[in-house]
Order: C-alpha cells, then structure tokens, then sequence
C-alpha cells in the first residue's frame, strides 16, 4: 500500500494533494448549508454527462429520426424511459441548484474580493447551463421544442445590425429546420460540454485558491471549521444521494412527456411556452407593447435585458465602493429585486 | 368584366339576333352606364351586376331585357321596337333563363361540364307544376339564384352554396304566412337544424352533408314519395339500406305506408341514433313493440350487446388512458382499440338486419378486441407498480447509505481532535 | 464504541454497493441492445414483394396507425393511410371492383385515394412507395 501511495506520488504529486485536502477547511455558521448548492451542480451535471452518454447510444439527430429514436429509447430500450426522465429532470434540477448557488453567493456577498474570477466564471457556466437547456429542448424534436426554438431564435434575430446572422447562424438557415437539428446536436453534445469543461476547472481551482468565503457579518479569527475531508465531504455526499432520491423519485413518478412530434407545416400549438427558466424574459418580451416611442419593443426588451446582464456579470465590480467598502445593502436590495422580478413573472409566464 | 371576344360576340349576334337587333359594338353598354347614375330600384341591378357570373362571360342587361345597349336614347334602347321586355312576369322567368340554360351548344362554350336539363326538371318539380298552373308565389329560378348578382354554386356566397342553401329554402318554407295556402309546415329548417346532418355540413364543414337538394332535389324539389324513402337515404346509406330491404321491416312498413328509415329516425330533424331508440321508456322499437313481445327481446338482445361493447370499449379506454398519463406507452393497444371501435360502428350498422344474430358477430369481435386492450392496459399499470417497487428499492438503498454516511458523520466528529486548529479562509 | 463503529461500517459499505448497484443495473440494462434495435422511423417496411399478389392489399402498421399497401401492378404499388375519413374505420381493397372500401357506411375511394362515393369528405391520405431490392418500404411523402 505504502509502495503504491510512493509511487503514485513521485508521479502525480499525491501527498501534496492529500496535504491540500487534509487543510482544507469549511466555515461552520447559520449559513454553511449554502455551501452544498455547488456540489449539487456539479453531482446533477455528472448526472447529465452519464445519461447523455448513454442517451447517445440510441439518438438520431436528424429530422425523421430524431423524435422516432427518442421514442424508440423510452418505449422498447430497457429503462430507457428513466434514463431519458432523470436526463430532463435532472437538467432542470441542475439549473434550478445553479440558480440558488448564485443567488447564495450573492447574498453571503461571497464574490468580493478576491474572488471576481470565481464569480464571472460561475456566470459563464450558468449561461452555458442555460445554453445545455435551449440546444437540448429541441432534440426531441416535438411540437413544443420545435416552435419554442422558434420563437427563441427569432428574438436573437431582432438585435440589431447583427441579428439576421445570429439567427441564420444558430438556425443553420433561414428557418428553424434540420438544419437546427444537426446544429443544436453539435451545440449540445460537443462544443458546450468541452467549454463547460474548461470553465468548471478553472471554476473549481480558483474555489480551491481562495477558499471557501464566509459572509462579511461573521468575524473573528476563531471562526469554527470542518476539514473538508472527510467531515464536509461526508456530509455533501449525503446531500448528493438526496438529491439523487428526488431525482430517481420525479424520473420514476412523473416520466417526461415526448409530446407530438414536430411538424414544420402546422400551424403553432396554443400555450407554446418556453422551458421555465426562460419564462421570465419571454414573458416580460411578450407584455413590452410592440412599439415604444419609435423603437421597435422586443428590441428595447433585448436592450434591457443586455443591460441588466452586464450590470449583473459586472456585480463584484460595484459591490465596493473607491474605498473598498462593501455596499453590502445595495448588493442584497438587488438581489432580492432580481429574484422577485424572476418569480413573479416565471409564476405570471407559467399562468398565462 | 372580360370582354367579349369578336368571334364569341359574333356567335352571340347570331343566337341573339331577335333581340339584339343590329352588331354590337364593344364594350358599349348603355343599360350599365345610364342605371348606374340611378338610385333606387332602377340603380340597384347595374349596381350589382359586375358581381354577377353572367358579367364575366360577357353577358348584359339586353340579353335578359331586351332592348338595344347601343343607343344612348331611352326611347330607343328600351323601345318594344327593339325587342324590350321590362321586367319579365314571374311566370315567364322559368323559360326566359332556359333560352339559354337549355340550348346546349350555347352553354357548352361556358361550362361544357355544365347540364341543360333545369327548366324540364323544374317542370316536374312542385314549384315547377304550380307555376305552370298559374302560381306566381312558388319559387322560380331567381328566388333560389338570386338575380342580377348571380353567383355559381361553388361560390361560398351564392345562395345555393351547400353551407347556405338550406337558409335560402326556409326563407320561403319556414316563412307561416307564405305556406298557409298550401298547407305545409314551417318547421322544416328549424328541425334540420338539430340533425346530425346540419352539424355534419355547418359545424364539421363536411360540404358533401346532405341539406334540402340532396334528399329533395334541387330543380326538381318534390318530397320522397313513401316507397323511395329507403332509396334516397341510401344513396349515402348503402349498407342500411341493404339490410333494412332484407329485414322483416320492409314489407311492413311499405304496406303501411310509411317511409321506412323515417319510421324510426324521423326526416328533417334526425339525431344521433343511440341506445335509447333501442330500450327503455322512450324507445322507438316499443312503439310497436311490446317488451315481451319477440320483436321487444330482439330489441333487448340488441341493445344489451351493443351497450356492452360500448361500456368494455370505455373501461378499456379508461385504463389505457390512465396507463398512458402516467407515462406509460400503449400507443399499440390503443390502435387496437380503434379496431374495436369499429366494430362498434359495424355492430350499429348491423342492427338494422333487425335481428340478433346479426349484431352478435361484430359485437363479439369487439368484445374480444376490448378485453385484449383491457389486459394490455392492466398489464401496463402492473409495469407501472413494477418501476415504482424498484423507485422504493433504490430510495431504501440510498436512505441506507445516507444513514450511514450520517452515522460515519457522528462517529467521526465525537472524536476529540474534530477541527484542525489552523483555519485556512 | 468499536461495535458501533463495525455496524456504521457495515451499513455504509452495504448501502453504498446496494445503490451503486441499482445505479449500474437500469445503465448495463439500457445499454443491452433491445430486441428490436433501430427505432421505427417515418418508413415502415411492408414485407416482400412476392408476399403481394398483383391487384391484392394488405394492412401494414405505419407508426402506430394502419396503412393500407396495394400491389396495383407487377412492379406498381400505392399505398395509403387505411383511415376512412368519415368515421375512422380501417378501409379494405376490393379486388374485383379496384376500389378502396370501408365495410362501415360503404364508403368507396378510388386508387388515387379519391372518394368515388359514400359519405367520406375526404380522400385517403397517400404513401409513397419504394422497392428497396425485394422489400417493399412505405414512406410518409413531404
């Protein structure tokens, strides 16, 4: 054992990540259970990389065959029906865990100094995430996912100047057709999860540099810690197989719908809506009256929503003031104002 | 307005000589320029007229009228010198459209697919008949084509169009004060209206429903005579109408001078047939026949298979559907179930053989494609408990294990040394 | 306290190997090829050739709908959607006449799938046909 611990070591550095790991260190306080929503993300996004790979073994990315093959996976593969549920459930738990990771780390204000890499490459991921949601709702290929592509990319095409060879580029045409298909497969399969990747390491290092952040309300030196291993970890681990009962439980209990597959010639089907973390934006876009003073209103709504984008990537940057104070007050009223917009009009979008 | 083409109009000149009365000379028309600038009744027909169909194949006002459209004095374009007519009498109207309308070579350079036989069939019709004996009243050609904006019968505003004609008819025959003198009711089109027939034609636009023209026909409109009933609902019926005619029914009803189909399903207002014409209180085989009568337990036997293949046919359903909102795929069965569907329709077409044995064997059918579906469905439920019995296994293991973990948990930090002291932020 | 320790030891190896097990058994089950291995996609084969007569038909499964395959001549075929458009019962080819037949109300379709007569509004939904060496494929048209 001792043999193999050496020779581990002399080529891959192992004491010197065992060392890490035996300092590593977790915070206890009223708001550690905040800390288990990145590992969440991270255990559902290996969850998506398992299923997807095995989904992979049957799917067709084509227009005939797309919605047959997926059919062919949930009614004659063996569990086939769960492996593409808990792929769906699982996506949505992911983004779902993502979004409560961030708004925890907005309100702990765990992005300050020095941690703004670790936040602008958690926003990257979440927009990747985001990505992984719109590519993969198409592939089924059903009536739902076809118009919502649709009406998706349509709105990319109204930024102006540029927006006809956004969306001629992300259609792989002029309409949304096999040519999507093909694209999105791509999008989903390749290009995201190697930039994903990249992203999450980079993601994950800088976590391990500067360690784990405790909110700004709690001082003293004498703070009380867990080593992260194995005390933390432990106790992550059980937060995983919770999440893995509820997954196994939605997969199990409520399958994922295939829908009607798709056809480009029907009209669109009442109540099109988009997956629900979009709802907020497509149902702000659809209440913006058409034309506002002379600009054309899905462009303004673009407008704002750039906007408060950038303000929000740049949060770290206008949290603290010339002097380095944290405007901790300003940063939690945003904050709450975000996710009240994002409930109230997912819930108004959902009803509508 | 197409205009007409020299060698049409030279046609045109020679059939229309009388009335026409010197070349014509194009485009002129003196009718549509002078009643244009008119108001009232004598303004409203040139007002009309470039809706008509009769305008687009070059047709005017003297070709009906009389007249000469090439002179713009009043006195001489409507002179009777010139072949003037006025309005034609009601009466006259008949013959005045099949100068045209029954000279074949004439409308065969329009509509070569287009029949020549209206005015001869309209004299066999009982507006035809009533017209001829004097009856200004019944309807002639204009009260159902309408005038001056005529319009083909293809045409969804034309009141012969299949959606509109059953309206035009009632105009006159659900109107009391106009049927009195002949003694008919009004109720026809109110009836007809809540026939599966009108639904059928308004409500699914299925333009080949029957409304009046079908069953009455159109310019020989006369009600079915009793012994052709059967024949006139078969034309679309067929196969009742094979099976009534072999029926102990038929020589029945024929001796009693009832119109057969109607016996039952009445004419105007026909419903969706169901069970209840079968047994029960309102039956209308127990209008005749008495329950414990043979004809009665016939009746009985019928409608018990019948309501039985529809209840299995539900529950199937029931379960099937139930399987497929939990998720589970019966899309096969499913198709099986139209199978038995129709055999449901077949066993309801058999019923008019009147006899049980007839409706027995497609009942039978469907019965046994009903229980196939109801096994399929059960056994998807089963598959169904099947997943949630391996849901809780899998839920115990990891409950287990997350006990465990729990327990390591515990058992690790009840040890002194539990925190380093040297924390790393 | 060395007792407690050996149970908790056992109950976390026995849960942990219990559910990775029931996490691999639906993964080694769902990659198993399953019996039929290639799902069903808008062609649907109709056997072979020498299983039609000339002038006979068959019903074919298309998805999960019937269609009705017609051998019209030695190497001609027609295919259509075996729906009657009046009330959805399963249409029949009648050899004799030539003719697409519904036994429900004897609604009669011709082999271009037009209504010749009966009470269907409209005509049979057509497939297009290809003969792919011996086998007969059906196919939705675009």
């Amino acid at each position: 054992m001792a043999a193999i611990t050496e020779w581990l070591d002399e080529r891959l550095g192992w004491n010197a990540i065992r060392e890490f790991a035996a300092h590593k260190s977790v915070p206890v306080h009223s708001a550690t259970m905040w800390y288990y929503f990145g590992g969440i993300t991270l255990f559902l996004f290996t969850i998506q990389v398992l299923t997807g790979v095995l989904l992979l073994l049957y799917y067709r990315p084509s227009p005939t065959e797309a919605y047959e093959s997926v059919q062919f996976i949930v009614t004659r593969v063996e569990f086939g029906w769960l492996v593409r549920s808990i792929h769906s459930w699982s996506a949505n738990l992911m983004i779902l865990s993502a979004f409560i990771h961030m708004f925890s780390v907005v309100f702990l204000h765990s992005y300050r100094r020095p941690r703004e890499l670790t936040w602008l490459s958690g926003i990257a991921l979440l927009g990747l995430a985001l990505g992984f949601g719109f590519s993969g709702y198409l592939l089924p290929w059903n009536k739902l996912s076809y118009f919502a592509t649709k009406v998706g990319t349509d709105m990319a095409g109204s930024v102006p100047l540029i927006g006809h060879q956004i969306a001629r580029f992300l259609r792989g045409g002029d309409d949304v057709g096999g040519g999507t298909l093909t694209r999105f497969f791509g999008f989903h399969v390749a290009v995201l999860p190697g930039i994903t990747t990249l992203l999450l390491v980079l993601h994950l290092v800088l976590v391990q540099k500067a360690g784990m952040s405790s909110p700004p309300w709690i001082k003293g030196e004498n703070l009380p810690q867990i080593r992260f291993f194995p005390n933390f970890f432990l106790r992550e681990l059980m937060a995983w197989y919770a999440a893995l009962g509820v997954l196994g439980s939605l997969a199990a209990l409520f399958p994922w719908e295939l829908g009607e597959k798709a056809d480009p010639f029907a009209p669109a089907p009442a109540g099109i809506r988009p997956e629900w973390y979009f709802l907020a934006p497509f149902y702000t876009l659809k209440l913006i009256p058409s034309h506002v003073w002379r600009i054309e209103g899905e462009l303004l709504g673009l407008f704002g929503f750039g906007l408060l984008a950038v303000w929000w990537v740049l949060l770290p940057f206008w949290s603290a003031d010339r002097r380095g104070t944290l405007r901790q007050r300003l940063v939690t009223g945003a904050g709450v104002a975000l996710l009240a917009y994002l409930a109230t009009f997912s819930v108004l979008g959902y009803l509508r | 307005m197409k205009p007409l083409r020299r060698g049409n109009a030279f046609l045109l000149a020679i059939v229309w000589l009388p009335l026409l009365c010197g070349a014509p000379a194009e485009h002129k028309d003196s009718c549509v320029e002078c009643h244009t600038a008119l108001e009232g009744n004598l303004g409203k027909p040139a007002a009309v007229f470039s809706q008509d169909v009769h305008a687009r194949d070059g047709f005017s006002c003297s070709d009906c009228h009389g007249g000469d459209r090439n002179t713009d004095d009043p006195e001489a374009s409507m002179s009777r010198a010139r072949g003037f007519i006025g309005k034609p009498a009601r009466t006259a109207i008949p013959k005045l459209c099949a100068r045209c309308h029954s000279d074949a070579t004439l409308i065969h350079r329009f509509k070569p697919q287009q029949r020549v036989d209206q005015l001869a069939q309209y004299q066999t019709s009982v507006h035809g008949k009533r017209l001829a004996a004097g009856d200004g009243a019944v309807a002639t050609c204009i009260d159902c084509h309408s005038v001056h904006d005529i319009r083909e019968v293809r045409d969804a505003l034309s009141p012969v169009h299949p959606l509109r004609l059953p309206e035009t008819c009632a105009r006159c025959h659900a109107d009391a004060r106009h049927m009195a003198p002949y003694k008919i009711e009004t109720n026809q089109f109110e009836q007809y209206r809540t026939s599966v027939h009108w639904e059928a034609l308004a409500k699914r636009g299925d333009l080949s429903a029957p409304s009046c023209a079908s069953c009455h026909g159109n310019h020989g409109a006369a009600p079915p005579q009793v012994a052709s009933v059967a024949n006139v609902c078969g034309t679309c019926h067929v196969l009742f109408e094979e099976l009534y005619n072999k029926s102990p029914h038929q020589p029945v009803f024929s001796a009693m001078g009832t119109g057969g189909c109607t016996v039952c399903h009445g004419n105007h207002g026909i419903k969706q047939p169901s069970l209840a014409m079968l047994s029960g209180s309102g039956a209308v085989c127990a209008q005749c026949h008495d329950a414990t009568s043979k004809g009665g337990a016939t009746a009985a036997q019928m409608a018990a298979l019948l309501g039985r293949l529809q209840e299995a046919l539900a529950k199937s359903d029931e379960v099937l559907n139930r399987a497929h909102s939990d998720g589970m795929e019966v899309s096969e069965a499913q198709m099986r179930q139209l199978e038995g569907r129709e055999a449901l329709v077949k066993a309801r077409v058999a019923v008019h053989a009147f006899q049980t044995a007839a409706v027995e064997q497609p009942a039978n059918q469907g019965l046994a494609i009903a229980a196939e579906t109801l096994r399929a469905g059960q056994s998807a439920l089963e598959e169904r408990n099947h997943r949630r019995r391996g849901l809780a296994l899998s839920l115990i293991t990891i409950l287990i294990t997350m006990g465990g973990l729990w327990l390591a948990i515990r058992n690790l930090e009840a040890k002194p040394e539990a925190a380093p002291k040297s924390a790393r932020r | 306290m060395a007792q407690r320790r050996t149970i908790v030891r056992w109950l976390l190896g026995g849960g942990f190997s219990a559910s990775i097990v029931s996490f691999l058994y639906p993964a080694i089950k769902f990659m198993n090829p399953p019996a039929i291995p290639e799902a069903a996609v808008n062609e649907v084969s109709a056997g072979k050739v020498q299983d039609l007569k000339v002038n006979a038909g068959k019903i074919v499964k298309f998805g999960s709908r019937p269609a009705l395959l017609i051998r019209t001549g030695e190497s001609e075929f027609r295919a259509f959607s075996a729906i009657c458009t009046h009330l959805n019962c399963t249409v029949q080819y009648q050899d004799a006449r030539r003719e697409i037949w519904c036994a429900c109300h004897n609604g009669l379709y011709d082999l271009n799938g037009k209504v010749v007569s009966g009470p269907p509004p409209a005509p049979l939904e057509e497939y297009a046909v290809r003969v792919r060496g011996d086998e007969v494929v059906l196919s939705k048209r675009a």
